[in-house]
């Protein structure tokens, strides 16, 4: 335990160092909030129907909190996995005495979190200037908000640990990471909420772990979620279950079978 | 001049040689920029089955906009992009190498990190363009049939110079890269959608002072009649090839100061 509390710490430490990166990622996530915030008030504006029951509020805050989630849940990924893999540096990983699965997934806690407060914080606090945003209604939406923020990370280190693994295979796993970044991006509501896709994309974006991740969290963050909080929680496991299982599935298989390469 | 494209043209087909090499990579890298931007047009299609119009503008016209942005991105993203690149190549302390060849640095850059899977952008948008400009029920009037290339030309100048500019800045603050995508694939996003439902202060920005309006929504308007809310004058249509002119020489110079002022990282 003590373990992955220092690898963590030391992964929130190291990504700390990277400063101006941090400055730009805020910078980013603040525009692109602004952006998706006033195109979503363009629709509120010309909506005939009623959204889903989201008012303009909820629209807004929609386009800021999902932009911290996305520092938060390392929705664009984290190569270095794969690198280590294409290098073979993956070998020192795979004699070290601890999981590596659950290494790396100690290692994504420390940089999510540091991401989560440095670069996905500060957007939202900068979209509070111009805009009325809707906070958890109560102290108990704030818990459950956590728990579904933790979830949905490691959901994000699921998805992120598979993608990675593929380089074991396909040596350039780049332009399949590049994808799985592209359907996340869309199915997971970062470009728009869910809610507004037809019911068809509706239901597709559902059976898809991406949801879970951005929309879920958001959602529950607004106080809109529809139905009992526990529920969400309980898909939201779900899918860590899965993918964890996947992940652990492509290790073994790999280092049963793969050479490492400069071996 | 000729012997500089020339020597571009070259290096160039040698860039696309060696990225053929790497097919299924080649084609993941492809599909997958034709999916970044196809995932835009299907936003705003998603949107428009919520709402009847944005901002007082149809769905074809939207798409119009959605076309004329993306496809100058598109472009400007295939020839002008490897600029930022040079932020690399100065921290790694390689980029001397292009002061010591004989053709302008832009063009060398632009060559040895040419990409042919970047036209994966253009091709969605320029599909869209075909048909939402022939479903948009547009008067095609002589000036506006002119006026069409001139703009997309225009465009993908003005993309270009922005990129080139954000790109000489890194010569001062390696590392200030980040912060410039904000503005090249932001303003890309942000101008896929009509000027007027953004904020006075995003439209300051990212339309006049980096002019932006000028690539899809200025001439749009004119060209589409569509609604403008922010008054744009008819005459103003004309003016994004002159604003693009204007934009290059500032390029121009802002890349020659940091060349003058580049001092190498290695010793």
């Amino acid at each position: 335990m003590r373990l992955w509390f220092e690898v963590a710490r030391r992964s929130f430490r190291r990504w700390s160092t990277y400063r101006l990166a941090t400055v730009a990622g805020v910078i980013t996530n603040t525009v692109f909030g602004y952006l998706r915030a006033y195109i979503l008030i363009a629709v509120a504006a010309a909506s005939t129907n009623d959204l889903a029951g989201w008012d303009q509020t909820d629209l807004v805050t929609f386009a800021f909190i999902t932009q911290a989630l996305l520092a938060g849940t390392g929705a664009f990924g984290e190569p270095e996995l794969a690198e280590r893999v294409r290098s073979g540096d993956v070998v020192v990983d795979l004699y070290r005495p601890a999981d590596m699965q659950l290494w790396w997934l100690a290692a994504w806690w420390g940089r999510a979190t540091y991401s989560l407060l440095a670069r996905g914080l500060p957007p939202v606090l900068l979209g509070a200037v111009a805009f009325d945003l809707a906070l958890p209604p109560d102290a108990a939406s704030w818990v459950a908000f956590a728990i579904s923020l933790v979830l949905a990370s490691t959901i994000g280190f699921g998805i992120r640990f598979c993608s990675n693994l593929t380089a074991f295979w396909l040596v350039d796993n780049r332009g399949l990471d590049q994808l799985v970044t592209l359907v996340l991006t869309f199915f997971g509501g970062l470009l728009l909420p869910v809610v507004l896709f037809p019911s068809w994309l509706e239901a597709i974006a559902w059976a898809l772990p991406f949801a879970a991740m951005i929309q879920l969290p958001a959602e529950i963050f607004m106080g809109v979620y529809d139905g009992p909080i526990i529920g969400a929680l309980a898909l939201q496991l779900a899918w860590v279950v899965i993918l964890f299982g996947l992940g652990r599935l492509m290790l073994t298989t790999a280092t049963r079978r793969v050479v490492i390469q400069g071996g | 001049m000729a012997s500089n494209l020339r020597t571009y043209r070259i290096l160039v087909g040698a860039r696309i040689r060696s990225d053929w090499q790497y097919r299924v990579s080649f084609f993941f890298f492809l599909v997958s920029q034709t999916v970044v931007t196809a995932l835009d047009l299907a936003v705003i299609l998603v949107l428009f089955q919520v709402v009847p119009s944005l901002g007082g503008w149809s769905l074809e016209q939207v798409a119009v906009l959605y076309g004329i942005t993306t496809l100058a991105f598109g472009l400007g993203d295939l020839f002008i992009s490897q600029v930022e690149t040079a932020a690399r190549s100065i921290r790694e302390g390689t980029f001397d190498r292009y002061l010591l060849r004989p053709l302008p640095t832009v063009l060398q850059i632009s060559a040895s990190e040419f990409a042919l899977r970047r036209i994966g952008r253009s091709i969605p948008a320029a599909v869209v363009l075909v048909i939402a400009l022939s479903s948009a029920g547009v008067d095609w009037t002589p000036d506006r049939i002119l006026l069409l290339p001139l703009t997309v030309i225009s465009g993908t100048v003005i993309f270009g110079a922005v990129w080139v500019v954000t790109s000489a800045i890194s010569f001062w603050a390696v590392g200030a890269q980040e912060v410039a995508n904000t503005f090249t694939y932001g303003g890309s996003f942000a101008h896929q959608y009509p000027l007027h439902i953004y904020g006075r202060w995003v439209r300051t920005i990212l339309g006049w002072i980096i002019p932006m309006a000028f690539v899809a929504y200025v001439p749009t308007v004119h060209l589409l009649n569509a609604a403008n809310p922010l008054g744009i004058p008819t005459w103003m249509a004309i003016t994004p090839p002159f604003v693009a002119l204007a934009s290059a020489l500032v390029a121009r110079a802002v890349w020659a100061a940091a060349i003058r002022n580049y001092q190498s990282t290695g010793s």
